[in-house]
Parts: structure tokens; C-alpha cells; sequence
């Protein structure tokens, strides 16, 4: 035990199923949680949307909100729960020497006049002249700052006056994985004392739903669970809105402050497999298993896997040769992409804080009984990069 | 035998290869031949018709094989570019680098050509239930790869053999002294030996154009596009979009000392702070500017007196112009008058997400070379920004530290120091 272990003291999540901490673990820790599916609205795909939000509860001034598209209020709402968590929203001593990092895609973009400038490109042949035209005289002047990527910590900032430092990561689940390898680092070599991290996704935007089809990897069809969309019709991933963000603090400043521990955050490790070689991601997802330094021993893991066939199926086989019980947190709240992997180390965390694991999130996931001391928290990227983080009870 | 270890017992960081491409060329001898002559790169936008816009000029880097490619494409080779550069100096071009990449880039979208493409392969449906369909028929690798933000980062890890998952990183305007500045601590940390912090730009689009225009942070002097870019005079109205990429090989002091690699500067201290004031204006007090000043200057052990020259963000906004100055003569004091303070983005313009590692390779070059490039286009000083700009000519002067500053939208402020020597 050391004074820079990190140490998980404030937890944030908004998903289809609901938000905060306790709600999530309410619900997944139930043998019969049943995920929220919209197959309508953006058939054929089915997605897992928002719940009612209250954005109010954590973005007091409407004119903030009206400042940020759903992606960006999602992420500052989230971002706020997590500092409620800890003890530090308010206290102006901590946020404004707290350091964030956050992973982040881009938002969203106005649908309308995007599907305005297409339909007029039909009967004309000046496209670019076009653009101009429609561009310079609909878009909303402040929308791209609503989309811009870095502005939900720059919103974050704004709103909880989080002001240590602000650093955005791009890079789908990637980006997740970098910002809380790279925030716990920090901790640990006295970089910082406590950190913001964490991401959100907003999916119910056709553009965000283009960002994974382009290479068709969206699943079409009936709603199936992760593991199962194998040889399903299209290419396995349901995505989901929501958000997760984390407090991490060195051991000593959270003990110094009182602060409730909810677990360790033990090894961090990332890699960028070279999948196109045969047996890339398989080799790559081994090293990343040595390197994150196991116990021995049955491990409960909670799995970002998307449902991407190629990704998923090397996950499931890679963890299913140990004695690992994986739960694929997509099954019920569909990909987060950024925000996967955030996502994935808070459930981790609040299985340890409880003492006790979840159930099968679907049929033919191994049984884990007893008492989770650790669990794994993994995220294999439907396109590229991956990330494990072993998170132990605090000792 | 220089310290190994700086002040506060970490490693001490050194440069030991640089790269740079901007509207003004492709590589350091060019660049820095026009800089120091005081050449602008500013010039009428040729790329997309320029009819209806209110600003028809930019700082675009015109002159490689992808700068009719798209963001994604050219925004990858201005990386690749000044990252083979700053490679090769270091002799490191193997292609088996070794370190972490860091990446700084501009958040990426599906280009409107492909926009365009994609509905017009069906003709049912709304435009965006065209799109998809449309999208996963054709099922394309290289559009989906200019729709994914860790694409650019995932190819270049490739080109350079660079170790584990890159990191892109966003702080809009401040993204390429982020980019440093993680490179910087990994290095610290003990990490890694040494580290590829990249900054590449090349999304100056007709859409970003807009948006930065709906926002009235350009330019509209079109009738003389050199003359457009003036940090600091009195007419300025607004900053120049432009495009290009620096990259430096950061290394361990003692890595590049044992291997015997030139030493081109020291990275001694990277600070910064949020500013939780509004989305794109600063807090008037400017104390996040300035906290980020003084955290850069603790982290690298140095006094206000013994910084020689400050390589400003000069944006030739108002905004900036002004709030960098109270910041700068807040942390100075009096000193300010007498410290060369010169804004490189007269000449090349904003680079967004480049421009921190861009000015960050000017910034080594000026202590190496002993010159420090002018601000151009002051000829009509803003009286209420006394500062010695180095005006519209360079100077000899021996430089051995450096701050650089970087601001931008949402509220980043990353503040880095150089010096020429290890001590």
C-alpha cells in the first residue's frame, strides 16, 4: 500500500437503464435486468436511447445548456454526478485544482440543414458554391462550438469549475482507455492529486450511427446479446447513449479528506494490436493480459465488448480460455464508444465497493459466486486499440 | 556534465529532432529562411470557390500531393511530413521508433464530397437513412477511416514503429503544446526514453472557414491577404486560418547524451490551466492565462527574470491580443517593455491544432540560430499593447529561454519553456 495508490472516489453514469451509481448496480446486480431497445426510430438498427434526464439537477443555468448539444449535456451532467459522488462539486479549493481528462468524439451536427444542402445537390452541379451558400446562412453560429470535441471539458470547466488542467483524447474506445491510463500515471508519479476522467455518447444522431456503418459495423436485425450476433445480420455493434465519468485520487488525498474509497485502481494497460495480421488482436490481447498482472484465481470481468464479430469473437475466446467470468455491459446498454471503458471500470468498481458480482448479463456467461476482490474491466475496440484495467478492493 | 535530473529530480527532457511544414514550405531550412525574412504564407484561397464568403483568404499549405485530398488525408500527410523530418534528425527514421506518439489533430468529419457520394448512391428515403444504407452497401475502409478520430494516430504508429495505443489529443488552439506536453511527462514518469509529440493541421475546409467566420474570428482583409495577419496593431480584426505541422523527438537528456545525439533545446517546463469563464471569450482578469504562465515557469525552475523571449499565441484577435498582453505584463511587470515578444502566426497564420508545436520548433530555432522572427504587418501599434513585438524585421539576439503560449476555445491554456542549453 502506497500514499499515490489510485483510488476510485466519485462515480458518475447515465445510460438507457438510468443514472447514478446505486441505480446501475440496482439494476444489473437484479438476475433479470432487461435492457431498454429502440428498434424504431433508426430502423433497422436498434439502439439503446437516453432516459428522461433532469438536466437542470447538474446544469443549473438553462443558458448553459442551451449552449451544448445532447453529446456535450450529457458529459457535463455526467461529469457533475461523478463530482457529486466525491465530495468535490462546490468545493472550490478541490475543483479548481483538479486536473480532467477527457475522451471524447465529436457532437452533433444539424441534421437539417446537412439533409437541406444534400437534397438541393441533386439539381445542382456547383456543389461547393453551394456549401457556401447553405452553410453561411444556416448554420447556427454556436453550434460548432456545441460540437467541437474539447468543448465538454471546456463546458465541464464552465459548469463544475473543474480547472487544474483540461485535456481532451480523441480515438473511440482508445481515447477512454488513454484518458484513465494516462489520469492514474499521473496519480502515481505525484502529477496530480486528483483527476476527472471520463467520456460520454450520444447515439441517436444519424451521423454517430454513420460513424460506425461506414465500415458496416452496425448489427441489424431482431436485438440479440453481445456474444450471440455471430453470423447475424450485419456487423454485431448496438450502440447506446450514455456517460461515464470517475473521480481518481491518490490514496493519501482522499484518506486526508474523509473521502468514501469505492476500489483500487490497480494496472492500466493499452495496446494498439496490428489486427490485420493473422492472430494480431489474439497475440496482442494476451500481452495485455500479462502485462495487467492477474490474480490468480476465478476473475469477474466486465467486458466493453462491442458485438463487433471479429473483435468479440477474439475477446470471448482469449478470455473464455481462463478461469474469467465476463460480463458484456453492451448487452444492456449498448457501445458507448468513448465512453466505453469509463463505463466499464465504474461497474467494475461498484462490483467491489458491493461485494458481490453480477449475474449473468445474458445466457451461457460463466457463474461467478462469492466475493469479487478484483474484477477486470476490459474495452477491445470494434475498429482498433485496446485497454484492461484490474480494479481490487481498497485495502 | 550537464544535470540529468532538473530541479525537481525528474529527467530532463531534450529535443533531439524537429520537423515543420507550413503555408511558407516544407521542412526547417525553408521555413525558417522565410520566417526570419519576414515572408508571409497568407494568400487567396484557391482550393474551393470563395464566392459568397466573407474572408476568401487563408494560410492553407497548397503544395502537397493530398491538399485536395480532404482534412483527413492532408491532415495525415502534414504529420507524416514533419514527423519524418524530426525522425530522421534524431536518427530514428527506421521506422522502429520505439516511444509513445502524441498527437494533436483537429477532431475529424466525414468530408462533404463523400457526404455527396453516399446520398447520391440511392435515391429512397431521408438524407440520413440514404446515407447509411448507402454507406454499409459500399462498406468503404478509407471513408470510414477519415470518420474515426484515431485513424491518423493509428497509421502514423504504423509509418513510424512508435510504441503502444497513441494518443490524439484536443485542446482546440492549444492542442500541439498539449501534444508536447504529454510527451514531456511521459518521459518524466520514466515511461519511455523518448517520445514523438506531433501537431499537424490540414482541415481548413470551406465548413471550418464558416464556422470560425460565423463566429467573427477572422480576418476580412482580402485585398491584401500578407498584410492580413497583424498580432497586435491597432487594426487588427481577427486570425488567419491556415494549415501545417511540426513535430519534435523528445528524448531523456541522458538517452540522447548516451547515444550521442545532438541536443537541439530543452523542454524544461510545460503549465496550464482552465478557464471557466466562457466558451470562447477569457476571463477578464486573465487569471487562467496567467496561472498557466506561472505554472510553466515553476515547472521548469525559472524566474520571470530569466525568461529572454516569448514566442506569443498573437493571434491577431482583439480578444487575445489584449488578454495575452495583461497576462504577460501581469507576470512580468515592467519587464515586459524589454523582453522580445514576437508572433510567428503574422507570417503563417493560425495553424489551430498545430500551432503550439509549430511555434514550439520556432521557438528551439530561434535559441539555436540566435534570431528571432518578427511580427510583420506592425505598422499601426495598438498604443495600449506596449510590448516590443520585434517589429516587421528580425533581430540577433542570444536566446536561452523561451516561453511559448497557447490558447484556445473552451477554456485551454498551455504555456511551454524552452531553453538552449541543459544546465
Amino acid at each position: 500500500m502506497a500514499n499515490r495508490d489510485v483510488v476510485i472516489t466519485g462515480i458518475g453514469l447515465v445510460s438507457s437503464l438510468g443514472e447514478g451509481g446505486e441505480a446501475h448496480w440496482q439494476k444489473l446486480s437484479a438476475p433479470d435486468a432487461a435492457p431498454v431497445i429502440d428498434v424504431a426510430r433508426f430502423s433497422p438498427y436498434s439502439i439503446h436511447p437516453l432516459p428522461e434526464i433532469d438536466w437542470g439537477l447538474q446544469i443549473a443555468k438553462r443558458g448553459d445548456q442551451r449552449q451544448m448539444e445532447t453529446w456535450q449535456r450529457l458529459g457535463t451532467y455526467t461529469a457533475g454526478m461523478a463530482l457529486d459522488d466525491a465530495g468535490i462539486k462546490g468545493n472550490d479549493e478541490l475543483s479548481t485544482t483538479m486536473d480532467m481528462v477527457v475522451a471524447a468524439g465529436g457532437g452533433e451536427r444539424d441534421e437539417a440543414v446537412d439533409a437541406g444542402v444534400l437534397a438541393a445537390s441533386e439539381t445542382r452541379g456547383d456543389r461547393d458554391v453551394l456549401l457556401n451558400e447553405k452553410l453561411t446562412t444556416e448554420l447556427r453560429p454556436t453550434l460548432f462550438l456545441a460540437q467541437l470535441s474539447n468543448l465538454l471539458a471546456g463546458n465541464i470547466s464552465i459548469v463544475h469549475k473543474v480547472t487544474g488542467s483540461s485535456r481532451t483524447f480523441m480515438g473511440e474506445e482508445g481515447a477512454g482507455v488513454s484518458a484513465i491510463e494516462t489520469a492514474a500515471a499521473r496519480i502515481r508519479s505525484g502529477q496530480s492529486t486528483h483527476v476527472l476522467v471520463g467520456g460520454a455518447f450520444q447515439t441517436e444522431h444519424s451521423d454517430m450511427l454513420l460513424g460506425y456503418e461506414l465500415a458496416g459495423y452496425l448489427h441489424r436485425g431482431p436485438w440479440k446479446p453481445v456474444w450471440q450476433r455471430q453470423g447475424s445480420e450485419g456487423g454485431g455493434v448496438v450502440s447506446g447513449s450514455g456517460g461515464a465519468f470517475l473521480v481518481l485520487e491518490s490514496r493519501e488525498h482522499a484518506e486526508a479528506r474523509g473521502q468514501k474509497i469505492y476500489a483500487q485502481l490497480g494496472p492500466v494497460v493499452s495496446g494498439r494490436a496490428r489486427r490485420r495480421r493473422d492472430g494480431g488482436l489474439e497475440a496482442g490481447l494476451a500481452e495485455l493480459l500479462t502485462r495487467a498482472q492477474l490474480p490468480d484465481g476465478e476473475l469477474l470481468a466486465i467486458s466493453g465488448a462491442s458485438g463487433a464479430h471479429a473483435a468479440t469473437a477474439t475477446e470471448k475466446a482469449v478470455l473464455g480460455a481462463k478461469p474469467i467470468a465476463a460480463r458484456a455491459l453492451s448487452s444492456l446498454t449498448g457501445h458507448m464508444k468513448e465512453a466505453q471503458f469509463p463505463f466499464a471500470v465504474a461497474l467494475a468498481a461498484l462490483a467491489v465497493d458491493r461485494g458481490a458480482g453480477y449475474p449473468a448479463f445474458e445466457a451461457g456467461e460463466k457463474e461467478f459466486a462469492g466475493k469479487p476482490r478484483n474484477v477486470l474491466a476490459t474495452a477491445v475496440g470494434y475498429h482498433q486499440f485496446e485497454g484492461l484495467a484490474l480494479v481490487s478492493a481498497p485495502r | 556534465m550537464a544535470n540529468l535530473k532538473d530541479h525537481l529530480g525528474r529527467p530532463v527532457v531534450a529535443v533531439t529532432g524537429i520537423g515543420v511544414v507550413t503555408s511558407l514550405g516544407v521542412g526547417k531550412a525553408d521555413n525558417w529562411a522565410a520566417l526570419t525574412a519576414g515572408k508571409s504564407g497568407i494568400h487567396p484561397i484557391t482550393r474551393f470557390p470563395t464566392e459568397l464568403l466573407n474572408t476568401r483568404i487563408s494560410g492553407m499549405v497548397d503544395f502537397l500531393p493530398s491538399s485536395t485530398k480532404g482534412a483527413s488525408a492532408l491532415t495525415y500527410e502534414l504529420a507524416e511530413t514533419a514527423a519524418l523530418e524530426a525522425v530522421e534528425e534524431a536518427g530514428f527514421a527506421g521506422g522502429d521508433f520505439d516511444g509513445p506518439l502524441f498527437l494533436a489533430s483537429p477532431p475529424v468529419e466525414l468530408d462533404w464530397r463523400d457526404r455527396f457520394a453516399l446520398y447520391a448512391g440511392d435515391d429512397e428515403g431521408s438524407a440520413s437513412e440514404r446515407l447509411l444504407k448507402v454507406a454499409r452497401s459500399q462498406n468503404s475502409l478509407d471513408m470510414f477511416d477519415t470518420s474515426q478520430f484515431g485513424s491518423i494516430a493509428d497509421r502514423l504508429a504504423d509509418r513510424f514503429g512508435t510504441r503502444g495505443l497513441p494518443i490524439t489529443t484536443s485542446t482546440a488552439c492549444a492542442s500541439g503544446a498539449t501534444a508536447i506536453q504529454l510527451g514531456v511527462e511521459a518521459i518524466r514518469r520514466g515511461e519511455c526514453d523518448r517520445a514523438l509529440s506531433v501537431g499537424a493541421d490540414g482541415s481548413a475546409t470551406a465548413e471550418a472557414l464558416i464556422r470560425f467566420s460565423l463566429l467573427s474570428a477572422l480576418s476580412t482583409n482580402n485585398d491584401v491577404p500578407e498584410k492580413a495577419s497583424k498580432p497586435f496593431s491597432k487594426d487588427r480584426d481577427g486570425f488567419v486560418l491556415a494549415e501545417g505541422s511540426a513535430a519534435l523527438v523528445l528524448e531523456s537528456l541522458e538517452s540522447a547524451l548516451a547515444r550521442g545525439a545532438e541536443v537541439l533545446g530543452i523542454l524544461r517546463g510545460c503549465g496550464e490551466k482552465a478557464d471557466d469563464f466562457h466558451r470562447t471569450r477569457s476571463k477578464p482578469d486573465g487569471s487562467p492565462a496567467i496561472g498557466a504562465v506561472k505554472a510553466a515557469l515553476a515547472d521548469a525552475g525559472l524566474s520571470e527574470d530569466e525568461i529572454d523571449y516569448v514566442n506569443a499565441h498573437g493571434t491577431s484577435t482583439p480578444e487575445n491580443d489584449k488578454m495575452e498582453h495583461l497576462s504577460l505584463s501581469t507576470v512580468f511587470g515592467e519587464r515586459i517593455r524589454k523582453i522580445p515578444v514576437s508572433s510567428n502566426k503574422s507570417m503563417i497564420g493560425h495553424t489551430l491544432s498545430a500551432a503550439g508545436a509549430i511555434e514550439a520548433a520556432f521557438s528551439l530555432m530561434t535559441m539555436r540560430e540566435g534570431v528571432i522572427p518578427p511580427t510583420i504587418n506592425y505598422d499601426n501599434p495598438d498604443p495600449s499593447i506596449e510590448l516590443d513585438v520585434v517589429p516587421n524585421v528580425k533581430r540577433k539576439a542570444e536566446v536561452r529561454t523561451v516561453l511559448s503560449n497557447s490558447f484556445g476555445f473552451g477554456g485551454q491554456n498551455t504555456c511551454l519553456v524552452m531553453a538552449r542549453e541543459p544546465v
